[in-house]
């Protein structure tokens, strides 16, 4: 007979599936006893200021989504003119509008410049980060490394609760004098400083929305050093728990340069300083009474010293899920697991020192473009070597065409392009020919659209089973996934052409009036179609999303056949507050998958060597099946 | 969460869950990093609090260099007072660390009289420079006036609140001292000391605003 593998629990050897029994008795016997005796929490406490990681990653998941539909929203009204310029919206969305913004039904530029600001604002720091960092951070990093909750749970509710007040602030913009902030999601100065109140409202939410982050990274940072558990040396880390760390890093000192400028800018328009504006400054003919003597270019190094560190806050966490995806549906190690390590360490010190290549046409001078030119080429080695090791990783595989893995195999290509597509930005040269053009905007949208967002939705299909204990309709997300690719092509792969052909990106009639955007001009009826058909695409998501918490397939705890700690140690729905019954102790790596001479295709990281000898327990037998589970409880 | 690491009971976790669950490394340090969690916090703070003034540092140094004339600060700004307000935040440090010292060492009396004497220093500091500020305001010596005070204003207000953060923290300490010392001492004890720490790094941007807007 082959010796039976055990696992230790608590001073008991038992076999795994025994174990495996135990646990789940234990938890149906927990949460009987909770809905017995009736919720022993308020329903304040439990569901609105919950200090559970997980309830608050799943507020930070909700609330994100809903940004990521409002921001795509705005969007969609601004493709609408832009296709079809000084064309009436429908009845019914001129009414939604109001006639202080779209009289007639015909959107004014002023309004086009508010959507355009908010758009990027709210993208990236209430849709994107949040998602990425908030939610996914949130619930996984501390089921992935062992860990009861968080290292500061009211902390990390504070976290929360700044973020939504922040951009609940943000939204309300729209609503005062002026509307909503105006000066493009830079807000740039002198521009900014002397714009519609609006850009006040940004300033406060923004400083809502740093403190926000600036919590959830130090909690990030402690969580991941000193809640691991036992045996989770940090060469043993998931990939996504490395990426959420360099995340909390950059979160943690690129934000803080960015409240100092938010600071200085409301100085500037609160009490009349002047750090941005210089002296000699005539606003509609009449001359600037302002003190002068300020400089704009130091509210852009500010600006840029935060929001390009930025760009990696928003793609590493991708690239986290994206590799935990890859590996478990492969079957198979990730390819250069201390490659991918080092690349991203190496990334994240990068990422401090390539802000000015967004200033290169500022007149800055030569030597400092050559500088940031030089430092912004050696940032990409970092990220081809991720994407090069993620993409060896598939050799060989036995891959498995699951909805988390498609989402994850376009991640690949459509991340190579945007990535690629920023090289030619980043040599001054070229930069100048393509600066503030469509290209631009094409280039950062394939890195964060189909890069970050396919690795949102990936991510989101391969933990449903975890957060809810059941399955996303397979078919649904294959309808889904196939037009999102198709039609997320259509909208950003035509931005190239026209921004080679120098089409700006700020113009509200979507370059009508330029000689030489007419070869070009029709691309903008195929990507406004084709980004009207994107969100058509995202109807069976929001309904496959609702639908499976109701009546979605149940599933076991394990369902992927994963090897990290938060399938393999713990239930899916986890415990109600705690994470696992028993703390789990790590063995081994987390992508032993296939190992020759193991039974399954998958070794857990909390499941001991075979080779282990049990210590004789008493009776020197095992017990039978269900029996610990009995005598336990 | 060690208490309950041996069982595979869920009332263990399950009682302590309603109120509050154990998370390790509290009050002990890790082995392995050697810090307990608050500590390792109050440092990652510090590094983005490092972050906040260097920009501003940064801006008044590349204001300053592009700008044609530049007042030096001694010429307008009251340097006996600031000398005054450098030695009352210094000293600070040093009570705030006999605080922590008393604490350790089991004499809850001394502890809070130092806290006690930590925040009269706190006090003291604002008092000054609340009678500077207004001795300048006065005068329509304001913010907007030039890019020099505007800079004044902006890094020593923003230094001011982080004072008055500070002092808030330990009248809080001070006033629930009998209640913690009695029931998690270590715990208290600790928090005085990241307390500490993040007032000696208030008394360090201090000791640098001093010389760069006062002196040079």
């Amino acid at each position: 007979m082959p010796p039976q593998r055990q696992i230790r629990v608590g001073n008991q050897w038992m076999r795994a599936k025994d174990a495996q029994r135990a646990l789940e008795e234990a938890l149906r016997v927990q949460r009987e006893e909770e809905s017995a005796h009736g919720p022993h929490q308020s329903f304040i406490s439990k569901y609105v200021f919950s200090i559970d990681h997980k309830w608050i990653g799943i507020q930070y998941g909700i609330t994100s989504l809903t940004f990521l539909l409002i921001g795509f929203s705005m969007m969609l009204l601004m493709r609408y003119q832009l296709a079809w310029p000084g064309k009436p919206f429908p009845m019914w969305i001129a009414n939604f509008l109001g006639a202080s913004n779209a009289p007639g039904g015909v959107m004014l530029p002023e309004f086009y410049n508010q959507l355009g600001a908010m758009h990027g604002t709210v993208m990236v720091f209430l849709a994107i980060v949040p998602l990425a960092v908030g939610a996914f951070g949130n619930y996984l990093v501390p089921l992935m490394i062992g860990a009861p909750d968080m290292a500061f749970p009211k902390l990390n509710m504070m976290s929360y609760w700044m973020y939504l007040p922040g951009g609940l602030l943000m939204m309300s913009s729209f609503f005062i004098p002026g509307g909503a902030p105006n000066s493009g999601w830079t807000s740039y100065p002198p521009l900014s400083v002397i714009a519609t109140h609006g850009q006040t409202i940004w300033i406060l939410g923004m400083i809502l929305l740093i403190t926000s982050s600036l919590l959830g990274s130090v909690n990030f940072i402690v969580t991941i050093f000193q809640l691991r558990a036992k045996g989770l040396t940090f060469m043993r880390l998931p990939f996504f728990v490395w990426a959420q760390l360099i995340t909390s890093f950059l979160l943690l000192l690129a934000f803080p340069p960015l409240e100092a400028a938010a600071i200085l800018q409301l100085m500037d328009r609160v009490g009349g300083t002047s750090f941005f504006m210089p002296s000699g400054l005539v606003v509609s003919g009449a001359p600037l009474e302002v003190a002068g003597g300020g400089n704009p270019l130091l509210w852009q190094h500010l600006f840029w010293f935060l929001a390009h560190p930025e760009v990696y806050v928003l793609i590493l966490p991708g690239m986290g899920i994206i590799s935990e995806v890859i590996a478990n549906n492969t079957r198979k190690p990730l390819w250069g697991y201390k490659s991918l390590v080092g690349a991203g360490v190496f990334l994240g010190f990068m990422s401090f020192v390539v802000w000015a290549h967004h200033m290169f046409l500022t007149g800055m001078g030569t030597a400092i473009s050559a500088f940031f030119q030089t430092t912004t080429m050696i940032i990409s080695i970092p990220s081809v070597i991720i994407l090069t090791a993620l993409l060896i990783s598939l050799w060989g595989g036995s891959i498995r065409f699951t909805v988390p893995m498609l989402f994850a195999l376009a991640f690949l290509p459509m991340f190579g392009i945007g990535g690629l597509t920023g090289l030619p930005l980043g040599l001054a040269a070229a930069d100048i020919h393509l600066h503030d053009t469509y290209y631009v905007i094409g280039h950062f949208h394939y890195v964060v659209a189909p890069g970050t967002i396919f690795a949102m939705f990936a991510g989101i299909y391969y933990w449903f089973p975890k957060v809810t204990g059941r399955q996303m309709n397979e078919k649904l997300g294959k309808l889904h996934f196939w037009g999102s690719l198709i039609f997320i092509n259509g909208v950003f792969a035509p931005m190239f052409i026209q921004g080679l052909a120098g089409v700006s990106r700020r113009l509200y009639d979507g370059g009508a009036q330029y000689v030489h955007a007419k070869p070009v001009l029709h691309t903008n009826v195929f990507m406004s179609i084709s980004a009207f058909l994107l969100l058509a695409a995202q109807v069976p998501f929001i309904f496959n999303f609702f639908y499976s918490i109701a009546k979605g397939r149940r599933v076991t705890s394990n369902v992927w056949d994963a090897t990290t700690l938060e399938w393999s140690a713990t239930t899916s729905p986890p415990l109600a507050h705690g994470n696992f019954a028993v703390a789990p102790v790590v063995y081994r790596g987390p992508y032993e998958y296939s190992v020759p001479g193991h039974p399954t295709d998958f070794f857990p990281q909390s499941e001991p060597d075979e080779t282990l000898p049990a210590p004789a327990t008493t009776g020197g037998g095992l017990l039978p099946a269900g029996a610990v589970a009995q005598k336990e409880i | 969460m060690d208490a309950h690491a041996g069982t595979l009971d869920p009332h263990a976790h399950a009682g302590a869950d309603h109120h509050e669950i154990e998370i390790p490394y509290t009050v002990h340090s890790r082995p392995d990093t050697g810090v307990y969690n608050g500590k390792l916090g109050i440092w990652l703070f510090l590094a983005s609090e490092v972050m906040l003034f260097g920009a501003l540092f940064s801006t008044l140094i590349l204001l300053r260099t592009s700008a044609p004339n530049w007042p030096r600060g001694q010429d307008i700004l009251n340097v006996p007072l600031a000398t005054l307000n450098t030695f009352v935040l210094i000293a600070s440090s040093v009570t705030v660390v006999l605080a922590w010292a008393n604490f350790r060492l089991g004499n809850l009396k001394k502890g809070k009289l130092w806290l006690f004497v930590t925040l009269l220093c706190g006090f003291g500091f604002m008092i000054i420079k609340s009678i500077e500020y207004t001795t300048k305001i006065s005068h329509h010596l304001v913010p907007a006036t030039n890019n020099f005070y505007a800079t004044y204003y902006v890094m020593t207000g923003l230094h001011g609140l982080h004072v008055l953060g500070g002092m808030i923290v330990f009248a809080y300490l001070i006033l629930t001292a009998n209640k913690w010392y009695g029931e998690k001492r270590e715990q208290f004890t600790n928090r005085v000391e990241v307390t500490g720490l993040y007032w000696h790094f208030v008394d360090l941007v201090w000791i640098f605003l001093f010389p760069i807007l006062y002196l040079l």
